[in-house]
């Protein structure tokens, strides 16, 4: 070998990962099982599961995630798949017009979408919070099934017309299930950053429905460090269920340009 | 008919999407305090953001400048620390590889809460105490995974024995780096430093837990707090228009090359 391997190049990654990615998972774990005193104990989070409070808030941010990835998919998979047909939509252009608002801080769009809720007489609750969530997470459902479907091999869909399918049967049949990779992503980019958000649940709703991610927040705010490590460690059990779901999902598309 | 519908959908999409910010341009040039009452037309909002003479708060430059910042170094180091690591990963094997892509997931995974708990964790735990360097070294902990994920296709496109051929006609590996592997990855890490930027710049939940008590504000945090408060500084309407129309200019540029260099290629 005249060099350095440079397999070895990833070292300096390693480190720095096992120090800012492993070291603080662990630390939430660590946390979790803690009293102030820095004991072992089982207490935080047998708090959460007698917390009225915080469980009726999990099962609503559970409830409100579900909903609003559902939502997303109902809406975003018929628009990307008429983004990704060559009949329907010719120009690149229309594509970045829908990624184009992820660029404009996202806290200011949920005020002004709250804000024009409220001066055309709608009350702040669950119904604009839903619509606030899927106003914020469509672009990144669109943007992956677009993305499987626009590479998506058409031939297949044709070959089943040919075999004398419908139309509609061809793309429940195969349209469908060969994007299905960009269906999962698009899960996995919607359902977890709705149940942890917690600046855009506040301000759709005026305070009125807490989400985990605020109780989380207010937790660790308040100095009570360890019931909001065991909080998140709950939700990071969630993460791991949830990924487990999606397998390994092809690789994340780099540059959304 | 179908296809009045298709367009009829997208359209309406749009609409929607665009709704708050055409929203928030308009009452851009109204000098009322609270978003959505006119006060008849006025530029005064405008010069009030570029003399940086604030009707409210004249902290929002500040963070502005902070935002900015923040994001330029923290994607400068998540490209250097993303290339150099992409390279080593594409160069392992087997388990090791599979374990460094799969700690690579777990920020890019991980919802911004939960990275950003951690990592406040991380530095009570190591009694850093946090402000600026906490907020960088967290940024280019959630930007780093999206670098990697960039550079890495770049690698497997590229032809291996091109580096070999530099250091059997006598390139020293740094000249083999430079003159061969650094152009060949360079749209790579091209679109991996956007990447991060865009994301440092967009970052609301990690800033939040790690910026400390030192009133570090960057413009997500000063929104937040400014909203909390009950009431934004007007200002804020005239610099969403503008980093809008600048996002708008530049996505414009850049897809009108693109379209350019596309039609050159197929000559």
């Amino acid at each position: 070998m005249r060099t350095i391997k440079r397999s070895s190049w990833s070292i300096p990654y390693l480190i720095f990962m096992i120090l800012f990615v492993v070291l603080p998972l662990l630390l939430i774990v660590i946390y979790a099982f803690q009293d102030n005193g820095g004991g072992f104990t089982f207490g935080n989070i047998t708090k959460f599961f007698t917390d009225k409070d915080a469980l009726s808030t999990f099962a609503v941010s559970i409830e409100v995630a579900i909903e609003t990835t559902a939502l997303c998919i109902l809406i975003g998979y018929p628009a990307a798949w008429l983004l990704a047909n060559k009949k329907y939509n010719r120009s690149a252009v229309t594509i970045v017009l829908f990624i184009l608002p992820m660029w404009i801080n996202a806290l200011m769009r949920t005020l002004a979408t709250a804000q024009l809720f409220t001066m055309f007489g709608v009350n702040l609750g669950k119904g604009t919070l839903l619509f606030g969530m899927v106003y914020d997470y469509l672009p990144f459902m669109i943007y992956p099934i677009y993305n499987i479907l626009a590479k998506m091999d058409k031939s297949y869909a044709e070959a089943a017309e040919d075999l004398g399918a419908t139309p509609w049967r061809a793309f429940w049949k195969v349209t469908v299930p060969l994007s299905m990779p960009g269906v999962t992503s698009g899960i996995l980019m919607v359902f977890m950053p709705t149940v942890s958000t917690f600046a855009i649940s506040e301000f759709l709703t005026n305070n009125k429905i807490k989400l985990f991610g605020t109780i989380i927040q207010e937790n660790i705010n308040s100095s009570m460090w360890n019931y909001g490590a065991a909080l998140a460690f709950i939700m990071l059990i969630i993460i791991g269920i949830t990924s487990l779901f999606s397998k390994e999902d092809e690789q994340v598309e780099g540059g959304l340009i | 008919m179908k296809k009045i519908f298709a367009k009829i959908y997208i359209w309406l999409i749009l609409v929607i999407l665009y709704a708050p910010l055409v929203f928030i341009a308009i009452f851009s040039f109204t000098e009322s305090k609270v978003l959505g009452s006119w006060e008849g037309f006025s530029t005064s909002l405008y010069r009030n953001l570029l003399t940086g003479q604030m009707q409210g708060n004249a902290s929002l430059l500040a963070a502005v400048k902070n935002t900015l910042l923040i994001a330029i170094i923290a994607a400068l180091f998540s490209t250097l620390l993303g290339t150099v690591a992409a390279i080593g990963i594409h160069n392992l094997k087997g388990r090791r590889k599979k374990a460094m892509t799969f700690l690579n997931n777990i920020p890019m995974i991980n919802p911004d809460i939960i990275t950003g708990v951690s990592l406040f964790l991380l530095f009570v735990f190591l009694h850093v105490s946090q402000g600026y360097t906490s907020v960088i070294l967290a940024h280019i902990t959630f930007c780093t995974p999206y670098v990697v994920l960039s550079v890495m296709p770049k690698l497997q496109q590229m032809n291996p024995n091109i580096y070999e051929a530099a250091l059997d006609l006598g390139a020293t590996p740094g000249v083999a780096l430079r003159k061969v592997l650094i152009p060949e990855l360079k749209p790579g890490m091209i679109s991996g430093f956007i990447l991060a930027f865009t994301m440092s710049l967009d970052d609301f939940a990690v800033t939040f837990f790690t910026r400390g008590t030192i009133g570090l504000e960057t413009l997500s945090t000063y929104i937040y707090t400014d909203a909390r408060k009950g009431g934004l500084t007007p200002e804020l309407r005239p610099l969403m228009t503008l980093i809008f129309l600048i996002i708008l200019v530049l996505l414009i540029v850049i897809n009108v090359r693109q379209a350019r260099m596309n039609d050159k290629k197929a000559l």
